[in-house]
């Protein structure tokens, strides 16, 4: 499948059917930190996800000093 | 997963609830957790006119969005800070919000009212950017509010949020900034807006749950200037402990609400009075943001005289003044 990470800019290609995550870990990516969506739909992380799938990780921490 | 209101397929966990909703439920829940927010802390009612800050982020637009389908009297007020085309852009997402859903919508435009934009200011009087930046909002918050007949400003800090300023707090133990720190700020002089944060029982990803399901088109990307931000690296520590722990942030600062600011509260009533120059309140002769934009000046006039490259200014700087707004809804 195809995974968009939003926040650094970059997609990579993650190869089998597997939970999101298990997509997460592989990725280095923690759970409280994003939403994942595919198509306009959001994801839980008991989700499967498969090759034929793309994938958005939208980051969700914002903030500077105020 | 399953909703654990329908059982239909959920699409949203919140693992410090135990819970999971789809997305009908979801804003359910959301709806409930605003408004026992609004209630519990006495925030506004449906008589008052709430100003709601808007940056075109997730947090302000899910804010502006929740408060008016409950039914209160909430404007929004974006500020155009300059910054390049982060400004430009979310200006262009709150336009289109507000175009949208019929809101009203106030705009107050810092590089044209004050000859500069908020980096500018910062490096004209050698502020880090997101301190002139804070200054700037908090003047022109209340100011508008005060202008305009507000009564309240409502700003969208969600529980991640103030969980790390909390923790900020507590690492240096700023005692005086933990006694202040609350979901409300009350008006304590005729010229000062009440400040609400209606989002402190929301944690930063259900806030932009909401946003998705709601359809809201925000912007995702970051101000340019908040990169190091030391709120993020808090925000980095909590998301950690999160992951272990689901509740964790709400533990640290629902708890502080219930049990540790009382304990920190003082009896030193700050006196405020109005500013000499802009006649807003301030516990100085001059409040700081007119000293900020005079010394900015001072120094962009000096820089000109001795025929340094300086940025162009626009218009002369002045405090006083009703600022650039009109409705775009």
């Amino acid at each position: 499948m195809k995974v968009m990470i939003r926040h650094q800019r970059r997609e990579v290609e993650v190869r089998g059917r597997r939970r999101v995550r298990e997509v997460l870990v592989e990725l280095g990516v923690n759970p409280e930190t994003v939403l994942v969506i595919r198509g306009a739909q959001l994801l839980t992380h008991d989700a499967q996800v498969g090759d034929e799938d793309t994938i958005e990780l939208r980051p969700v921490v914002s903030g500077g000093t105020e | 997963m399953r909703c654990q209101r329908c059982r239909g397929d959920a699409a949203v966990e919140i693992r410090r609830h135990h819970a999971a909703f789809c997305g009908d439920h979801f804003i359910e829940f959301f709806d409930r957790q605003v408004q026992r927010a609004i209630e519990d802390e006495r925030m506004f009612t449906r008589d008052d006119r709430v100003l709601v800050a808007v940056s075109g982020g997730k947090d302000s637009l899910a804010l502006w969005d929740v408060l008016r389908r409950l039914g209160y009297a909430a404007t929004g007020l974006y500020i155009n800070l300059g910054i390049g085309g982060y400004s430009d852009e979310s200006h262009r997402k709150t336009v289109a919000y507000a175009g949208a859903h019929g809101a009203d919508l106030l705009v107050a435009d810092i590089p044209r009212e004050f000859g500069m934009s908020v980096e500018e200011l910062a490096r004209a009087t050698r502020r880090v950017s997101c301190s002139a930046c804070g200054l700037s909002k908090r003047y022109l918050f209340n100011r508008v509010a005060i202008d305009h007949g507000f009564t309240v400003v409502a700003t969208g800090h969600n529980l991640d949020d103030e969980a790390a300023v909390l923790l900020g707090n507590l690492l240096h133990w700023q005692t005086d900034y933990l006694a202040r720190q609350s979901p409300v700020l009350p008006s304590t002089h005729p010229t000062l807006a009440r400040k609400v944060k209606p989002l402190y029982r929301i944690a930063e990803r259900e806030a932009a749950a909401y946003a998705i399901i709601r359809g809201i088109d925000y912007i995702v990307d970051e101000c340019p200037n908040s990169v190091g931000a030391k709120s993020l690296l808090y925000k980095e520590a909590l998301n950690l402990l999160e992951q272990a722990s689901p509740g964790a942030k709400q533990s640290l600062y629902w708890g502080f609400l219930e049990r540790g600011r009382a304990l920190l509260a003082t009896q030193d009533a700050v006196t405020l009075r109005a500013c000499v120059h802009c006649g807003q309140p301030t516990t100085a002769e001059v409040c700081a943001f007119c000293r900020m934009t005079e010394r900015a000046a001072e120094r962009m006039r000096v820089q000109r005289l001795r025929g340094a490259a300086a940025p162009a200014v626009a218009a002369p700087i002045g405090a006083a003044g009703a600022p650039d707004s009109g409705g775009a809804g």
